[in-house]
């Protein structure tokens, strides 16, 4: 019934992560590399992404996810489409669907690089009737972009932070008229020139800050929201589509249905500096790990992952314990997030010219300004590092990796607290 | 055999027309067309069938263990649920009997269990037990501290709402019942086209005409009841259920439907299982005075929270799927209302509160009895049809799903091919449910038949992509 297979490395997900993963790996010479990807097209979110940002200046998402593609199949990897990898039939074994049928694919070693989305209005508990016209911007973009369908007239953007900008400019691109941004936070959680200039368009768009979307109106159809401030005051405005940008979350089903170990802060697979998970033979990058970096940040974690990989096929041992690297209020979550015996935590240089080298990811729930950034393992300070910047939620905040092998493999939890 | 959603209605009388296409309405016109060679209509106000309470409730098949005893709710809960168990298993309706624990939290609540227990073996149902606290916890490892015991009732089960409703007007349309869509009946009047007496139902699509009328509407039974009659033997007060379904990686946290002992204030607040893999949190119980107030509410949604928390509080760190609400319909008095009139050629079918998905099958048994008594030689309800069986489209996750099944994608590789990926709806699925016999009206109406859009991620993947595929089949496909 289930066709049985055997590869070197599978890699789950042909976005940035997966396709840069497998490049790297297939042109090293790592075996049988092979992709899958359960959408009809491979690249990932950038294939919805019609704006520029994406690599070097100007290179718009799908111009960026099909060079990646390319560049994967040049290297000799194998982008398998139109295939979902659904559930695991052991330890490396992947049970998939596709058009021509079921397998069971097994591998040496599996990466995972499943992406993430953002939460929907009905996992952030807004209230109301449940109308047409509710969108994240995932959706809509795939909506306005790939298959160019009618969204609506006037549209409120919940969220005001890149990726919002991103869903206002694919509002625009629909003729859809923006009545507002609304955002819980004081400001946007742009820059102030990014903001401004992403507001002025062919109308000006309000933003309203210390506000939330109360409720969604309407019966059939959108008709508006009503909006709560900060001070309790309401008041409705009109609109028959909204979209909930950000807020992103890993997509860990696979993981988590493999028995792979989450880390409670970022809600992705728990991953040492190398991408180990805590299940020998499973890797995890990209968005899949943390939500939502630039894809450029998924890449490099993409191209960083080939290393680890190769030793792991070469016979490398898989580190037993783990000291979890947790994070102190007001920061949220930092990724990788397990300090492994023999890993130096997210030392890995980048192999890729112009990569930052290893870094871990990290974000807060407040504002924090020019934070100072402190490690400290069983009281002993292991890094100190202060970041020249206001630092808002929902922004990438960067901690150097060259703390990590100070750190004790056999001691408490590493902490990062903002000094 | 026909459905239609616009234009004219056609002129020529019908023998019975049902409105309110629900599940209520929905096994009405099934049985009228299972029986009889007669010109049955099937009138509803939505562009869907079961749109109104019938998709927004709690899913579960009732033993009828706690109804009222001697009620006719009791009986027709109790006998519901044994039609609508073995037609499920026939027309593949997913069941899945899981069993419910109700759970005493306190003494109060242990000390009445044994009133539970007798009053269930008074409802004919004599397979509940009480089990200590050991035991709960043995079942339900994850509940939260202190239960100190429970009554089981094994026979409750978990079913699925959507192809219940479906499964019945497929079967009724392929068995020659005119589905109306889009046609809230607004008018009741009376009208003598040859000479027979007839109602006029005027509807925004026109006027249907009809000897006799079943009034299944619903929420709205008490208004069409003083539309036709002049009056009415009671008022609806919708009563609504706010529900928090979770995400299906949840599921594994809890076995059986877990209810609370019930007190004054109603039956509470329940944690169960969905057949399509999920978790249900709800429902509140709010007396309100609009029909139409179907949303969620904050307070609702933390109240439900907060209760959740002290039943199985690792549901609580799990993502939300969906929130929804429904409206029971609730009179003032303690049972159904259903009631033949007649002089005037209707029967009422209303109050139809908690416990109608369950009881679905045997009020339209016991509603086409009373018509048949009420309308005597005028129409020959003698003699039993027969009605071809339906074969729904499975939907739950205890049986294999069209993505699992190698031979159907050999056949076919449409099966094969994932569109929505959260709750894995292929787009062979998609297509068959858009050319079916009861195409759906809508995105939602699509997603009841097959689930896509209705995963964690709603639409963020797949929405696109699944509207596409609606509006190309909706021009060519479903031809309406
Ligand atoms: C709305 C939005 C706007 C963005 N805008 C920008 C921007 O302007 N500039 C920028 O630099 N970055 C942007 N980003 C971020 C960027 O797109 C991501 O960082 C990047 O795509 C992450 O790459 P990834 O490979 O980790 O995940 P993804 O690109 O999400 O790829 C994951 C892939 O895995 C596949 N997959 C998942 N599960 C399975 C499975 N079980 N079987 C098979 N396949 C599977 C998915 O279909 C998907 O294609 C944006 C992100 C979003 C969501
Ligand atoms: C929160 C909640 C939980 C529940 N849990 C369960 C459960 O676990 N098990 C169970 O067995 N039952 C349960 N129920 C009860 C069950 O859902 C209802 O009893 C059942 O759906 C009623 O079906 P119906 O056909 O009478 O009503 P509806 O589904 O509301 O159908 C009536 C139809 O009539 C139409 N209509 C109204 N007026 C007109 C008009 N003038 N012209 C044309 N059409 C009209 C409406 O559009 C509607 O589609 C629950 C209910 C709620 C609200």
């Amino acid at each position: 019934m289930r066709r049985q297979r055997h590869v070197d490395v599978l890699v789950v997900g042909a976005g940035p992560a997966g396709l840069a993963a497998a490049t790297r790996l297939a042109a090293s010479g790592a075996g049988a590399v092979e992709v899958l990807e359960r959408d009809a097209r491979a690249g990932g979110v950038p294939r919805h992404c019609h704006h520029g940002g994406f690599g070097r200046w100007g290179v718009t998402g799908p111009q960026y996810a099909e060079s990646l593609v390319e560049a994967a199949l040049g290297a000799g990897a194998a982008v398998r489409t139109g295939v979902s990898a659904t559930g695991w039939a052991g330890a490396l074994s992947l049970d998939t669907t596709g058009p021509h049928g079921l397998e069971r694919i097994t591998a040496r070693a599996v990466v995972l690089a499943t992406g993430a989305r953002e939460r929907p209005r009905t996992a952030r508990l807004v209230p109301g009737t449940r109308p047409a016209g509710v969108f994240t911007t995932g959706e809509l973009q795939q909506a306005v972009h790939v298959y160019r369908q009618e969204i609506g007239t006037r549209a409120v953007v919940v969220g005001a932070e890149p990726v919002s900008y991103a869903a206002l400019s694919a509002l625009r691109h629909a003729g859809v008229e923006v009545a507002a941004l609304v955002t819980e936070e004081a400001r946007a959680q742009v820059s102030p020139v990014r903001a401004a200039a992403a507001r002025f368009g062919v109308a000006r768009v309000p933003l309203v800050t210390g506000a939330v979307v109360a409720e969604l109106l309407g019966r059939g159809r959108l008709s508006g929201v009503r909006l709560r401030r900060r001070d309790g005051r309401e008041r409705v405005l009109a609109c028959d589509t909204v979209v909930f940008t950000g807020d992103f979350v890993p997509d860990h089903e696979l993981a988590r249905r493999g028995g792979v170990l989450l880390d409670p802060g970022t809600r992705g697979p728990a991953v040492d500096g190398s991408f180990r998970t805590a299940s020998p033979g499973i890797f995890a990058v990209g968005n899949g790990v943390h939500a939502v970096e630039p894809a450029r940040v998924a890449a490099e974690e993409g191209v960083r992952v080939a290393g680890p990989v190769r030793d792991r096929l070469a016979g490398a041992g898989w580190p037993s314990g783990a000291v979890p690297l947790v994070v102190e209020s007001p920061l949220r979550w930092v990724a990788p997030n397990r300090v492994a015996p023999g890993a130096p935590v997210g030392a890995e240089v980048a192999e890729g010219p112009g990569g930052p080298g290893g870094r871990f990811v990290l974000r807060t729930a407040e504002a924090v300004f020019c934070p100072l950034l402190v490690v400290t393992q069983d009281g002993r300070c292991l890094h100190r590092q202060r970041v020249m910047r206001r630092v808002l939620p929902n922004q990438g905040l960067y901690l150097s990796g060259s703390w990590a092998g100070d750190a004790d493999a056999g001691g408490g939890p590493v902490r990062v607290a903002v000094g | 055999m026909s459905v239609t959603a616009k234009g004219p209605l056609p002129s020529e009388p019908y023998d019975v027309t049902v409105v309110g296409a629900g599940v209520v309405g929905s096994a009405i016109a099934r049985e009228l067309a299972g029986h009889h060679r007669l010109r049955i209509a099937l009138v509803e106000a939505s562009g869907d069938v079961g749109d109104g309470t019938s998709k927004a409730n709690t899913a579960i098949l009732h033993t009828g263990f706690d109804a009222v005893p001697g009620s006719l709710e009791a009986r027709l809960v109790r006998e519901g649920s044994r039609l609508l168990g073995a037609y499920a298993a026939e027309s593949g309706i997913p069941v899945e009997p899981v069993g419910a624990l109700l759970v005493a939290w306190d003494e109060e609540q242990l000390a009445a269990l044994p009133g539970l227990l007798k009053k269930a073996e008074r409802n004919g149902y004599d397979e509940a037990h009480i089990i200590g606290a050991d035991e709960v916890r043995a079942r339900e490892p994850h509940l939260g501290e202190g239960a100190l015991g429970a009554l089981s009732v094994p026979g409750e089960s978990i079913i699925c709402p959507w192809t219940t409703t479906l499964a019945y007007a497929t079967q009724a349309v392929r068995g020659g019942v005119d589905l109306h869509l889009n046609c809230a009946v607004e008018k009741v009047g009376a009208s003598s086209p040859d000479g027979s007496a007839c109602h006029a139902l005027t509807t925004p699509r026109g006027v249907v005409r009809t000897r006799y009328l079943i009034n299944a509407a619903g929420l709205h039974a008490d208004a069409l009841d003083r539309r036709l009659l002049g009056r009415g033997e009671f008022t609806v007060t919708p009563r609504r259920g706010q529900l928090i379904v979770f995400d299906k990686l949840a599921r594994d946290l809890v076995s059986h439907i877990l209810l609370p002992v019930p007190t004054a204030l109603g039956k509470g607040v329940l944690v169960a299982p969905t057949v399509y893999g999920n978790v249900l949190l709800g429902p509140t119980a709010e007396e309100l005075d609009d029909k139409r107030a179907t949303g969620t509410t904050e307070d609702g949604l933390a109240g439900l929270r907060a209760k959740g928390r002290r039943i199985l509080p690792a549901l609580l760190d799990e993502e939300v799927t969906a929130v929804y609400a429904g409206l029971r319909a609730a009179t003032e008095h303690d049972d159904y209302q259903i009631h033949a009139c007649p002089e005037e050629r209707c029967i009422t079918v209303g109050g139809i509160r908690s416990t109608g998905l369950t009881a679905s099958m045997a009020i339209a048994e016991y509603v086409v009895g009373l018509l048949a008594e009420a309308a005597g030689p005028d129409l020959d309800l003698t003699v039993p049809g027969s009605l071809d069986p339906v074969s729904m489209p499975n939907l739950g996750e205890a049986y294999p799903r069209p993505y699992q099944r190698a031979d159907l994608i050999a056949t076919d590789p449409a099966y094969g091919s994932i569109v929505c990926h959260c709750e894995r709806v292929t787009r062979g699925e998609i297509r068959d449910a858009l050319i079916s016999t009861v195409p759906p009206g809508s995105l939602d109406g699509l997603r009841r038949r097959t689930r896509a859009r209705g995963g964690r991620c709603q639409g963020f993947y797949c929405g696109a992509a699944v509207r596409e595929l609606f509006d190309g089949w909706g021009e060519s496909g479903a031809g309406r």
